[in-house]
C-alpha cells in the first residue's frame, strides 16, 4: 500500500468535508474517499418543541440557504395544523425565496467557483480566491460585492432578517408589503436582473470556452436527476410535484407526501451524512463508477434537466441554447456552473413577475392557525436541491418527530463518485501537484455543497 | 503592514461567514488593511499541507483569529487549539461560538439518542450502523469555545449584524479596547411599553399581533405586553446594528427568541426570563416548552441530558 493524500478541509465549499486519496505502490489511485463530517441532530432536538417555533430553528441547518429551510418547514407545519394559508402570504414567501436564490447564485459563482476559472486551476492558493480576483479584475469584484450586498439588504429591509429569517409563519407571512416597498424592491431586482444578464454572457463568452476540456471530463458521472416542476412541467422553486428522472431521461412525477416510496437513504461507515438513492428504481445502492445503482443528482443541473421548460422568456432561451449544446439530460458535472446561471436569470425574472402581481401588497398576509395533531410534508427547491421536511405533531401541535432530506444530501453519493472519477483520471504514476488536487476539488465545487 | 487574519468554522452553519460578506463595500475597505492567511470558506489553505502529506495540523500565525461555531468533535477541538496557539487575539464569532447556539440543543440528549434517531428515520435503510471510519468522533456534548480555549472577544449574534463585526475589527486595527454591548434587546426596541400588561398567560405565536402595517414600530405595543413570549428582556442587544435601527425580528412583527444570547456573557436566559415573567404575575406554566428559552445558549451546562431521569 502506498501513501495517502489528505485534502482537508475541502475549501470554497459551504460545508465540512475532506477527501482521502489512497495510492497504490505504483502511485496510482487505489481509492478516493470523501468524508462528510458534520452531524448536528436537528431531527432529534426539534422533538418536543412547539411546531411553529421549529420554522425558526431549522434555519440553522444552513446559513447560506436559511430561507429555503424556513419555507419548507413552514409548509410542513401548515400541513400538520391543517392551516389555511393567506394567498398573499404564499406570494410573499415565494418572492422572498426567489430573491434568496438570486443571492445564492451570485455568491457561488463569483466567490466560490470563479477563482478556479478567472485565476486558473493552477494559480497559487494565495491568489486563487475572491481576494485574488479583487486584485486582478477590481472593477468586476467591486460590482460583484455591491450586487450581492444589494440582494441581501433588499430582503433584510423588507423581511427583518435575511440570514436566519423569521417572517414566514404558519398561515402566511408576518407582515404585508407596502406599495413603496414594492417599488423599491422592483428597482433593486431590475438592477440584479441586468447583472445576471451580464454574468451569463460573461461566463459563456469569457469563462466556459477556456475550460471546455475540464467541462467535458472533470468529475463526469452518469446519474439520474431530481427537481420540482409545476403542473405543466415548468421549473418551479416554491411548489409543485417532485420529478425523478432516470439516466435515460424517462421520469416519474410524485407528490412530496409520497417521497418515502421513491427515496431511501443509505448509510456508509465513512460519512456522518446519509446517501439518498432512488428506492423506486428497485436496483439498490451502488457508487460503482462503471455500474452505479440508484444514483441521482439534485441542484441546478438536475432541475434544468428535469423541467420541460422554463416559464420566463430569457431563461427559456438560455435553456434552449443549453439543450442544443448538451442534450437532455446533460451529465457533465461542470455544467452545474452553466445551469446555475440559467437559474440566476430565471430567479430574477420570476421575482419581478411576483412583484408585479397586485396581490402581493394585499394587507391580509396571515391567517390565524390552531396547533393540532397531524403529519405534514413541506418541500421547496433549495439552491442545492429538493429540500424535504416531514413533521408529525401531537394534539397540542408539539413536534413528535421530524425527518429531513436536505438539498446537498442528495448529492453526497454523486460527489463521492465525481471525486473518485477525477482523482483516478488525474493522478498517474505518483505524479501529484497542487493544481491536480485543486481540480479534484473543482469536481466537488461544481455541486456547491 | 496589513494585519494577518486566520478564520475557522467549527460546529456551524456558515451564516456568520455570510454576515461577514454582507459588510459589502465596507469589507472591500477593510480588505486593504487585512491579510487573510487562512479561511476555508474563501481560500484553499489546507490543514495538512497543500499536498495533503503532512502529519500534523498547521494553520499560519496571525494577529487576529476568528472562530465561528461551537466545539462538537475531536477535529473541532484540535482546530480550536491550533487557532489559539497561532493567533494573538481570538474572536468568538456568533452565538454558536459564544454560547453553543442552536446546535447546543443537542445537549438535552446524549450521543446515543442522537444516533438512534438520525440513523433510523423513516427514509433511512434499516439496520444502519453508526459510521466510524475516518470521521471525527463526537465529544460528549456541544461546547462553547470558552469552555475549551481562552477567548479574547465574544461577538454573539445568530448571525452577528455586520456592523458588530466591523466595529470589533476596526477596534482591533486601531488598537482600541472592544466594548461589548451591555444593553438588552428591549433597551433598543421602539415598541410601546405601557407598563404592566393585564396578561396572565403566554400565547403561542400562531395568531397575528395587533399592529398597523402602515405605522412604524414605535406605534406598536410591545409583543410581550400583547402576551407573546418575546426574549427581548433577557437578550443582548446588537441586532439593530450601528445606526439605531429596530431589532430585526421585531421589525418583521415577530418576537425575539434570544439569538444574541444572554445580556451578560454568563447570564442565564431561562432563569432570567422566568423571573421576569413571574414578577409580572404571568403564569410560567403557560410556556409550552421552557428549554426553548435556552435554544441559543445551551452550552456551559445550561442544557443537560436527563436520560432516564427527570424531564
Amino acid at each position: 500500500m502506498g501513501k495517502t493524500i489528505n485534502i482537508q478541509p475541502l475549501s470554497r465549499i459551504e460545508g465540512h468535508a475532506n477527501i482521502k486519496i489512497h495510492l497504490d505502490d505504483q502511485g496510482n489511485v487505489d481509492k478516493a474517499v470523501t468524508h462528510f463530517n458534520s452531524i448536528r441532530g436537528f431531527e432529534k432536538y426539534v422533538q418536543g418543541k412547539p411546531a411553529e417555533e421549529v420554522t425558526r430553528i431549522v434555519t440553522r441547518i444552513c446559513g447560506i440557504c436559511p430561507w429555503h429551510h424556513h419555507l419548507a418547514s413552514t409548509k410542513a407545519v401548515d400541513a400538520c395544523f391543517g392551516a389555511d394559508v393567506s394567498p398573499a402570504g404564499h406570494i410573499l414567501r415565494e418572492c422572498m425565496q426567489n430573491m434568496a436564490q438570486i443571492n445564492d447564485k451570485i455568491l457561488h459563482f463569483y466567490f466560490l467557483a470563479a477563482p478556479d476559472f478567472v485565476m486558473g486551476p493552477d494559480a497559487d492558493y494565495s491568489v486563487r480566491n475572491v481576494i485574488g480576483i479583487a486584485g486582478a479584475v477590481p472593477d468586476l469584484a467591486k460590482q460583484v460585492i455591491k450586487m450581492r450586498q444589494l440582494g441581501q439588504m433588499m430582503m433584510e429591509k423588507f423581511a427583518g432578517k435575511v440570514i436566519h429569517p423569521i417572517a414566514a409563519v404558519p398561515g402566511g407571512f408576518s407582515k404585508p408589503m407596502s406599495e413603496s416597498q414594492r417599488q423599491s424592491l422592483i428597482k433593486d431586482t431590475e438592477e440584479l436582473f441586468e447583472f445576471s444578464k451580464y454574468t451569463i454572457k460573461y461566463a459563456k463568452e469569457v469563462i466556459f470556452p477556456k475550460y471546455l476540456d475540464e467541462v467535458t471530463t472533470l468529475g463526469t458521472i452518469t446519474s439520474g436527476f431530481i427537481g420540482t416542476v409545476d403542473e405543466d412541467g415548468s421549473l418551479n422553486f416554491y411548489d409543485g410535484n417532485i420529478r425523478l428522472m432516470k439516466p435515460d431521461g424517462s421520469y416519474t412525477d410524485f407528490h412530496d407526501s409520497q417521497y418515502l416510496d421513491y427515496i431511501g437513504e443509505h448509510v456508509t461507515d465513512v460519512s456522518y451524512g446519509k446517501y439518498p438513492y432512488a428506492k423506486s428504481w428497485d436496483q439498490g445502492f451502488s457508487m460503482d463508477l462503471e455500474d452505479p445503482k440508484g444514483i441521482y443528482r439534485s441542484n441546478c443541473l438536475a432541475r434544468i434537466n428535469v423541467c420541460d421548460q422554463i416559464s420566463t422568456p430569457l431563461a427559456q432561451a438560455e435553456l434552449e441554447e443549453f439543450r442544443n449544446n448538451f442534450g437532455r439530460p446533460a451529465q457533465h458535472t461542470l455544467l452545474y456552473h452553466w445551469a446555475r446561471l440559467i437559474e440566476l436569470v430565471y430567479a430574477c425574472e420570476k421575482t419581478l413577475e411576483l412583484l408585479q402581481n397586485p396581490e402581493i401588497t394585499n394587507p391580509q398576509t396571515r391567517l390565524d392557525v390552531t396547533p393540532s395533531a397531524g403529519r405534514g410534508v413541506g418541500h421547496v427547491e433549495a439552491p442545492r436541491g429538493t429540500l424535504i421536511h416531514d413533521y408529525t405533531t401531537d394534539e397540542n401541535g408539539m413536534m413528535v418527530s421530524a425527518n429531513m432530506i436536505v438539498g446537498t444530501t442528495h448529492n453526497l453519493a454523486p460527489i463521492s463518485m465525481s471525486v473518485e472519477q477525477s482523482a483516478k483520471m488525474l493522478i498517474k504514476d505518483g505524479h501529484v501537484d497542487e493544481g491536480i488536487l485543486n481540480r479534484v476539488e473543482m469536481a466537488v465545487r461544481a455541486y456547491d455543497p | 503592514m496589513p494585519v494577518k487574519v486566520a478564520a475557522e468554522w467549527l460546529n456551524s452553519c456558515s451564516g456568520c461567514e455570510i454576515a461577514i460578506l454582507n459588510l459589502g463595500e465596507t469589507l472591500l475597505d477593510l480588505l486593504a488593511e487585512l491579510e487573510f492567511v487562512h479561511i476555508p470558506v474563501l481560500m484553499d489553505h489546507k490543514h495538512y499541507g497543500q499536498l495533503g502529506d503532512q502529519e500534523h495540523i498547521d494553520i499560519p500565525s496571525a494577529t487576529v483569529g476568528i472562530i465561528s461555531g461551537g466545539i462538537r468533535n475531536d477535529e473541532h477541538l484540535e482546530v480550536a487549539h491550533e487557532m489559539r496557539k497561532k493567533c494573538d487575539v481570538l474572536i468568538a464569532l456568533g452565538t454558536c461560538a459564544t454560547h453553543g447556539g442552536i446546535p447546543a440543543l443537542i445537549n438535552s440528549y446524549d450521543n446515543q439518542e442522537l444516533f438512534d434517531r438520525y440513523y433510523s428515520t423513516e427514509s433511512t435503510d434499516p439496520g444502519a450502523a453508526v459510521p466510524t471510519n475516518g470521521i471525527s468522533p463526537l465529544l460528549d456534548r456541544c461546547y462553547a469555545l470558552d469552555e475549551q480555549i481562552k477567548v479574547d472577544i465574544h461577538l454573539p449574534g445568530c448571525p452577528p449584524h455586520p456592523d458588530n463585526i466591523a466595529q470589533a475589527v476596526l477596534a482591533l486595527l486601531n488598537g482600541d479596547a472592544f466594548e461589548p454591548e451591555t444593553k438588552s434587546v428591549c433597551d433598543t426596541c421602539p415598541a410601546i411599553r405601557k407598563g404592566k400588561g393585564n396578561i396572565s398567560t403566554i400565547k403561542r405565536f400562531v395568531t397575528t399581533p395587533e399592529f398597523n402595517p402602515e405605522e412604524s414600530l414605535d406605534q406598536m405595543q410591545c409583543l410581550l405586553e400583547q402576551g407573546y413570549l418575546c426574549s427581548g428582556p433577557v437578550t443582548r442587544s446588537g441586532c439593530s446594528g450601528a445606526n439605531g435601527e429596530s431589532p430585526r425580528c421585531i421589525a418583521a412583527r415577530v418576537p425575539c427568541k434570544g439569538c444574541y444570547g444572554p445580556v451578560k456573557q454568563d447570564g442565564n436566559q431561562l432563569l432570567d426570563m422566568l423571573n421576569a415573567l413571574a414578577s409580572n404575575g404571568i403564569d410560567i406554566s403557560s410556556i409550552p416548552d421552557r428549554d426553548s428559552l435556552l435554544r441559543f445558549s445551551g452550552a456551559h451546562n445550561r442544557l443537560v441530558c436527563h436520560k432516564g431521569g427527570l424531564k
